[in-house]
Formats: structure tokens, C-alpha cells, sequence
């Protein structure tokens, strides 16, 4: 009889389950599989060095490319740090914008995750409906900043500006007549809150749809329940945080343990798990993305009814008006040396953490009074679950690998940095 | 200081043995410096005494104090910053240890106390070149395959030591030394404190 060996094979960088540029050497028993060695780091640019040698206000645009499907979460981790160790006021107006748009962001990425995690498994459809809301949510980052995906929008003391009035319209062109314009434009006329409602009205009936799809699916269940396991203590030893530790069955959300900005102002319920299964935390997600929703419109309600400033008046951290700055030495002095130099943050250090999407993003900020962050270290939390892959796989088969990685939601660009 | 950190740091001052002056409580947030040789005992103390538990170990992170202000009053010029969490009792720390080696900075490895903590490990080994001593698999992890030198460290330049090139002579991958200029348009400028003021 032939010698039975185990073998060894290579599975991405460039296999599309791998989501991105994941490397993983797997030793293999037939097609259980015995041991993963990730190999990570192909994605690697070197941010926390970059930002040592950049301005606080420069380094802001790099938050948004760690975790790229939750740009401003990362952002407000980063402004958050600073504005501790500046002991900045930030206006109440902001941080309901920031918790606004950090609900927004983490319905972006949970859609993404899901039409990926779907896709991998197997169901194209969900792929599809899902990029369908996350164009809206798009067109909320662009009405705000400009960019749809690299927004850098917050800024330390508050954010860049407020929100816009009137949202950009559809224009005829050769490809859609005035008729077709008309129903796209439809829910543009008014502001961008208005706009927001109008999403928010109907976003639970799109998660009910995604639900039909996959909750009671027989196919999505075998592939899902059951597979990566992993106990309450065992998550808690492995570093896991957000929905990985919840589905776990640990009650632990940041913006309701250690609320920052204005999380202990809105009312939202944090679902949790029970098996620590990749079915438990896909129930999880899906749950985060109503209460998100819930959050928004209470987010919406507020601004409707309180204008004011939307960062802070502090010229040494943020810049003046238009207005000021033309018409008042000071103040253009002020804008010269904040774009110029940039600003000067006390020396200290602090760790500043969020609830992102994929789970407590934290920043470390070393500063030494410099107008640069002596050291920058980002606590990604993908780095920290994608470090237990091997053990959520062992046994298990190549095809649970894929389900596995996809309720790992790993991005790259926060893992390797 | 809050009740939270008020009741933490009476139990750490009591279990721990720790002096006056390796505590510090600044922004909210409390830090302990710890030394190298009795890490071990101690990450395991915050981990399982009551009143701490310490479940996680959130971050392992290497500092390379080289070009800080306060350099001449630190006890080494490369620290290892952890940040804990207790999910039951709902507080943080901050735990630094200084390598007593600047040469070659040596810290136990805590991997067996939080498993999480051997990524971490390893990143700080790749990017600061810290030997976390126990690790079980101590490799490099961020950099490339083949990568020498500890990007991280005060000392490496930004723009690094070698560029990678396709050579269409030779038909393949080749490195060479950089060739771009070193430019810094924002210089890094620390002002007294009293600048700028009205």
C-alpha cells in the first residue's frame, strides 16, 4: 500500500476567497486541515512609520486606508487620541455627525462583509443586493466630504463642515433619459438627513430581504453552523473584540462599556450570541446593522433640531473661518501655521479606543510635544482574529477555511498596515 | 482619578508591591512600569487575582525611545507597551516594560498568559527587533521575506535601505540601494510652551 503523507499547500495571495492579499501555507490530511501559517505583510506600507514623519492633520487620510471598509471609524479613533492629549472641547453638534456617521459606516461594512462572506460560500444574489444599499451610503459619504470612500472628514476638535443642504442630482446623458433621472433623483431633493430617512425608513425591509436569503437556507446553515467555534475565555485570551467576541456569547460593546463622543446619549441594544459559531456571528451582524439603523435615526432627529458649530473654535487646532481669516491678522496667522507647521500637541501618551465594525480599533499616541506623533501604534482588530485562524480551522475542511475567513472579516490593509 | 481606577489601583498597589514611582495616572488612564525579569509572575497576577482580571491582552507594542526629549531619564531606550482589559470588571492598564539591553533588548514573552498576545510579539520582534524570550515561533511577520534591518527603530530611514526593480537584463526581481533623496518639507519642530501665546 502506498505511504500516506500529509501535504503541504499555498492558498492565495491571489485566490479570491482570500480577500486580498492573504497568504495562508496549509498543512493538509487528505482535506482536513492540520495547521495554517499565515503569511501576512503584502499589504504592508508602513503607516505608523509614515505617520512619524507627517503632521497630526497629514496622518488623518491614512486612517482611512488601514481599514478601508470603515474609513471613519479609523478616523475617529486617530482624532480622538489627539484631541485627549489636547484636551479639546468638541462640539456636541460633531460628535452626534461622528456617531451618525459611524453607524453609517459600520452598515457599510457589514454589508460588505456579508455580500462577500455570502459570496464565498456560495449565494451571488446577496452580493448583489447588498452593493445596491451600499451605494446610498456612498453617496452619504460624498455629500459630506467629497470622496466616497477616503473621506477624511473628521478632524481633531470636531469635523471638516457641516452637513450640506441640498444632495447632488443625477443628470441626464445619453445612456439614461430624463424619465430614469427623475426616479433616481427622487429621494434627493431635500438635505442630506433627509436623504438619510429616507434610507433608514426603508433599510430594515432590505435586511428582512437578506435574511429570506440566507438565515433559514438550508445550505448556508450546513456551511455555517457549527464551524469556528470559539469559547468565551478562548476569544477573550485570543484578543477577539466586536462582533467575534460577541458571538461568542460576551456581552462586551465599547459604545456601551466606555461610550465616547455621544453613545451614551442615543438608546441601542448590542446583541450577542450563544454558540461562538460563524452562524451565531452572522446573526450577530445582521442584528448590528438594524440597531445602527436605530441609532442613525435617532442621530437624525437631534441634528434636525440643533444647529451649531461642528468644530471647535480652538484657531491652535482647527482652522478659522473663511471669513476670519481674510478679514483678521490673527486668525490668518493662525490658518498659515496650522497648514504650515501644523499643530503642536502636549507631549503624553494615551490609547484611544473605538467600537469599529470589526471590533475595538484602537490608537496608541506617543507624542513629545512635537508637531509630529513621536510614535503611532494602530491596535488593528483583524490582526488580532486573523492571528487565530489556526486554531478556529484545525479539523476542519478547506471549504470551512473560506467560510471561516469570511466571518473573520479580514481587510488587509489594517492587518499588514 | 475615578472610581474605577481609584478601587484598581488599590488593588494593584497590594497584590503587585508596586513603587510610587512606576505608577502614573495621566488622561484618565493608568500605567504601570513593570521590569523585565518579573513580568511573567506579574502579567499572570493581573490576569487571574480578583479585583483585576485582566482577560485580555488587547496590545503588545514596541517603543524605541532613541530620539525622545526624555531619553537620558528612562531606564533604556526600547520599551514594551501592553494594554490590558478586564471585559468582567470593565477597566484598562497600561503595563511598560524598559529592555534593560539597548543592544539587544530582550522581554519574556507573555504568548502563554494571553495567547493573543504572539502576533503581537512577532510584530514587535519584525519592527523593533525585540526578542520576546519563551515565544514559540519568533519569526518575522509585516516585513519582507529576506527583509534586513527593524523599520521601526528611531534609526531607519523612512524611505529604507534597498528599492526593489524589475531588471529586464537579467530577466528578474533585483534590490538595490534606494536612489531617492531624503526630504522632509514639515520639519519636526518642538516649541516652548509659551509660544504663540496672546
Amino acid at each position: 500500500m502506498a505511504e500516506i503523507k500529509n501535504y503541504t499547500m499555498n492558498f492565495g495571495p491571489q485566490h479570491p476567497a482570500a480577500h486580498g492579499v492573504l497568504r495562508l501555507v496549509l498543512e493538509l490530511d487528505g482535506e482536513v486541515i492540520e495547521r495554517i501559517d499565515p503569511h501576512i505583510g503584502l499589504l504592508h506600507r508602513g503607516t505608523e512609520k509614515l505617520a512619524e514623519h507627517k503632521t497630526f492633520l497629514q496622518s488623518v487620510p491614512y486612517m482611512d486606508r488601514l481599514d478601508y471598509v470603515s474609513m471613519m471609524c479609523n478616523e475617529h479613533a486617530y482624532v480622538m487620541a489627539i484631541e485627549k492629549l489636547l484636551d479639546v472641547e468638541v462640539p456636541i453638534r460633531a460628535q452626534y455627525i461622528r456617531v451618525m456617521f459611524d453607524e453609517i459606516t459600520r452598515i457599510l461594512n457589514h454589508l460588505l462583509w456579508l455580500g462577500a462572506h455570502a459570496l464565498d460560500v456560495g449565494a451571488m444574489t446577496v452580493f448583489l443586493y447588498c452593493f445596491r444599499e451600499r451605494e446610498d451610503l456612498m453617496d452619504c459619504y460624498e455629500a459630506v466630504s467629497g470622496a466616497r470612500l477616503h473621506s477624511a472628514y473628521y478632524r481633531p476638535g470636531g469635523v471638516y463642515r457641516d452637513l450640506p443642504d441640498s444632495m447632488p442630482q443625477y443628470e441626464a446623458s445619453k445612456f439614461r433619459n430624463q424619465k430614469d433621472i427623475n426616479r433616481l433623483n427622487e429621494n434627493r431633493q431635500g438635505s442630506l438627513l433627509d436623504f438619510i430617512e429616507h434610507f433608514t425608513n426603508h433599510f430594515l425591509g432590505k435586511v428582512d430581504e437578506y435574511e429570506t436569503l440566507l438565515t433559514d437556507n438550508r445550505i448556508w446553515k450546513q456551511r455555517t453552523v457549527g464551524i469556528g467555534v470559539v469559547s468565551p475565555d478562548r476569544a477573550a485570551a485570543l484578543g477577539f473584540t466586536g462582533p467575534m467576541l460577541r458571538g461568542s456569547g460576551v456581552a462586551w460593546d465599547l459604545r456601551k462599556k466606555q461610550p465616547y463622543d455621544a453613545y451614551d446619549l442615543v438608546d441601542f441594544d448590542v446583541p450577542v450570541g450563544t454558540n461562538g459559531d460563524c452562524y451565531d456571528r452572522y446573526l450577530v451582524r445582521i442584528e448590528e446593522m438594524r440597531q445602527s439603523n436605530r441609532i442613525i435615526k435617532q442621530c437624525i432627529d437631534w441634528l434636525r433640531g440643533n444647529p451649531g458649530p461642528v468644530i471647535t473654535a480652538n484657531t491652535k487646532v482647527a482652522p478659522p473661518s473663511r471669513e476670519d481669516m481674510k478679514g483678521n491678522m490673527e486668525d490668518l496667522i493662525h490658518h498659515f501655521k496650522l497648514f504650515t507647521e501644523g499643530m503642536h500637541v502636549p507631549p503624553g501618551e494615551t490609547y484611544c479606543a473605538v467600537e469599529a465594525p470589526k471590533g475595538e480599533f484602537g490608537i496608541y499616541l506617543v507624542s513629545d510635544g512635537a508637531n509630529k506623533p513621536y510614535r503611532l501604534k494602530i491596535r488593528a482588530p483583524g490582526f488580532a482574529h486573523l492571528s487565530a485562524i489556526d486554531e478556529m480551522t484545525k479539523g476542519h475542511m478547506i471549504s470551512d477555511l473560506v467560510a471561516i475567513i469570511g466571518t473573520q472579516d479580514v481587510v488587509f490593509g489594517e492587518i499588514d498596515r | 482619578m475615578n472610581q474605577v481606577n481609584q478601587s484598581l489601583l488599590e488593588v494593584l498597589k497590594a497584590k503587585l508591591g508596586l513603587a510610587e514611582d512606576a505608577i502614573r495616572y495621566d488622561f484618565g488612564e493608568l500605567t504601570i512600569t513593570l521590569s523585565a525579569q518579573d513580568l511573567y509572575q506579574h502579567m499572570t497576577q493581573l490576569r487571574d487575582t480578583p479585583g483585576l482580571l485582566f482577560s485580555q491582552n488587547l496590545d503588545v507594542c514596541g517603543v524605541d525611545y532613541a530620539e525622545h526629549p526624555l531619553r537620558d531619564h528612562l531606564p533604556g531606550r526600547f520599551a514594551v507597551v501592553y494594554h490590558l482589559l478586564s471585559t468582567k470588571l470593565n477597566h484598562r492598564l497600561r503595563v511598560k516594560v524598559f529592555c534593560v539591553d539597548d543592544e539587544q533588548p530582550v522581554v519574556p514573552s507573555v504568548v502563554e498568559i494571553w495567547a493573543g498576545a504572539n502576533w503581537f510579539e512577532r510584530e514587535a520582534f519584525d519592527l523593533f527587533g525585540i526578542v520576546f524570550d519563551g515565544h514559540p515561533d519568533l519569526r518575522r511577520l509585516l516585513t519582507d521575506y529576506g527583509f534586513v534591518g527593524h523599520p521601526l527603530r528611531k534609526d531607519f530611514p523612512v524611505s529604507g535601505h534597498v528599492e526593489m526593480r524589475y531588471d529586464p537584463i537579467e530577466k528578474r526581481v533585483v534590490y538595490q540601494p534606494v536612489t531617492i533623496e531624503p526630504r522632509e518639507i514639515v520639519p519636526r519642530v518642538i516649541r516652548e510652551d509659551s509660544y504663540g501665546d496672546v
